[in-house]
């Protein structure tokens, strides 16, 4: 079989699909779906591998390898992807060979969603009535609360995907509050999975940040680890137990190592914040950035190496005086046109 | 073929749908109740039987024989496999009148009528759309308490309507009014079960028909 190679664009425009209701004729897709699954066995072929156990991840990654592209968009570069992902999902002829619609609420424009809206009220109907039964034989509700604290209803692009269709934002706050009525009846229980199609999970967002028990090294002392950063600057701490107040950055101490005071301030503000400044002995090793970044750096890491000894409540004040955040202030880039990242040229009149 | 669908239109009442109602059933269902004097629209007084404490009682005999012409083109319409669309704009009866189109096997619009439905079909559904080849209005306004625009639309189309018309409500565009009450659930019940089963009996009659024909 002859094989398309290059056409004008002339050509190409005569060759592309009906321009209307429907972009992508079946036929049309299933030939791509075809040639994708030819080109995946010879992709297969080239790289060396088993055609049959060949997964879309080993795809991207040959793709990935024989195409290399230094675009900064992940979307503009190569890809071979399955023709469902790539041609998005259409909606076939609405109405058989006679011309009579398959659907019986075509003529309203929205078919979808006026379905919906119409099982959706069904539904609520049919909650009503087994609620009047109950009611009937003197049983009593159900009053089990829904837990509506880890999920959230489907937005509004998520429904068109689902309905295929246009949404106004009107229709969309529609069907949500009949949603909401229907789900605030005591007895929603028996639609509960009709429910569950429209309720998406959403993951705890607060993550309860663990603070590590504390270490006990050869003599019994006890001691923990932290890590912080400032600007380019890396920092680990390791706080002991039972010392004196001694403090040692990368073997020197820290006279030494800082002779600004501000320096050395920085390092004993969370020392000084929680009373405990002659009681815990401190060994550091920092790397990169410059003088005040590394005190930054080890400041974040001495304080992150408390928390350990520390109640939940002094941590929650520790949190509160800024000491636990690690500060994203970095140095701005200069832009063209600008002398600096802020400061612009001279202006001269003329 | 020719003979299938001559056949009906030689009797006066071929699918016998006069039996379906009776004018104890119209007045069970109050049908007979119209809106108060205020309210009537000046076309509709040949309809209205009189007046009692201000409110419009509609004449049941008439509403007899407008039923009758009405059901007997709506099954008319069925035999000949045409796209039967019910329209009404009362919130309250929005799921009724749609379940009783899904179990005809017909169609139903009771939501908001977007400008171009009938007139610029080609460009809101695609080209080769097919029209309905009939109107069924179970209340004839919509809910500004004006006429609703498909009356006027299928009348631009050349579509023939069959309404029910109560004593507020504008008669003139519709092909077969049915003079009578649009409000009560009672009502409205009773004309979905009545179009219901004529277009079934129609549908059935044509299936028949069609075997007896292959059999010959």
């Amino acid at each position: 079989t002859l094989r398309l190679i290059y056409t004008t664009t002339a050509v190409q425009r005569k060759n592309v699909g009906a321009s209307g209701p429907e972009k992508y004729t079946d036929a049309f897709i299933k030939k791509q779906i075809e040639e994708f699954n030819l080109g995946k066995r010879h992709l297969a072929n080239m790289m060396g591998e088993d055609p049959e156990t060949f997964t879309q991840e080993d795809i991207d990654r040959a793709i990935a390898y024989l195409f290399p592209s230094g675009l900064f968009d992940k979307q503009a570069r190569p890809m071979m992807k399955h023709p469902n992902e790539v041609f998005p999902e259409q909606r076939k002829i609405q109405w058989g060979e006679d011309g009579r619609p398959f659907h019986f609420l075509f003529y309203t424009g929205k078919q979808s969603y006026y379905s919906l809206m119409h099982e959706t009220y069904e539904k609520l109907l049919n909650v009503e009535k087994h609620q009047d039964q109950l009611i009937g034989q003197g049983l009593p509700l159900q009053k089990e609360k829904r837990n509506l604290s880890g999920s959230r209803w489907l937005t509004k692009i998520e429904l068109e995907e689902m309905l295929l269709e246009k949404l106004s934002d009107d229709d969309y706050l529609r069907f949500i509050q009949l949603i909401q009525k229907l789900v605030a009846l005591p007895c929603a229980d028996i639609e509960e999975k009709y429910i569950q199609k429209f309720c998406k999970e959403v993951p705890v967002q607060l993550q309860k940040v663990l603070i590590e028990p504390l270490q006990y090294d050869e003599r019994g002392v006890a001691f923990s680890t932290g890590e912080g950063k400032r600007k380019t600057a890396r920092a680990t701490a390791v706080v002991y137990d039972n010392g004196t107040g001694k403090i040692t950055v990368n073997g020197i101490d820290i006279l030494h190592y800082f002779p600004v005071l501000q320096d050395r301030e920085q390092l004993l503000f969370p020392f000084q914040f929680l009373d405990r400044i002659g009681k815990h002995d401190m060994v550091c090793t920092v790397s990169g950035g410059g003088r005040s970044a590394q005190a930054g750096a080890i400041r974040l890491a001495s304080a992150k190496a408390l928390r350990s000894f520390v109640t939940e409540r002094e941590v929650e004040f520790m949190r509160q005086a800024g000491l636990l955040t690690v500060d994203p202030r970095v140095k701005e880039r200069k832009k063209p046109g600008q002398e600096g990242s802020r400061r612009k040229f001279t202006w001269k009149k003329r | 073929d020719d003979k299938l669908l001559s056949e009906p239109l030689n009797h006066p009442d071929f699918f016998n749908v006069k039996e379906l109602f009776t004018m104890k059933d119209l007045f069970d269902a109050r049908v007979h109740l119209g809106h108060k004097k205020g309210c009537r629209h000046r076309f509709m007084e040949p309809y209205i039987f009189g007046c009692r404490l201000e409110q419009d009682i509609i004449d049941l005999e008439q509403t007899m024989q407008h039923l009758q012409l009405a059901l007997n083109f709506t099954a008319h319409v069925a035999y000949r496999k045409g796209i039967i669309l019910f329209v009404s704009r009362k919130r309250q009866f929005c799921h009724l009148i749609e379940r009783t189109a899904r179990e005809c096997g017909e169609y139903a619009h009771t939501r908001y009528w977007q400008g171009g439905l009938l007139t610029n079909a080609h460009i809101q559904f695609g080209p080769g759309v097919r029209l309905p080849d009939l109107l069924i209005f179970l209340s004839s306004l919509n809910n500004v308490f004006e006429p609703h625009v498909a009356i006027r639309d299928a009348a631009k189309m050349n579509i023939p309507t069959v309404g029910v018309v109560d004593t507020n409500c504008n008669p003139c565009l519709i092909s077969y009014p049915i003079p009578g009450n649009d409000d009560s659930p009672a009502a409205v019940e009773l004309y979905c079960r009545l179009f219901r089963m004529t277009i079934i009996r129609a549908k059935d009659k044509r299936r028949q028909s069609e075997a007896i024909e292959e059999l010959r």
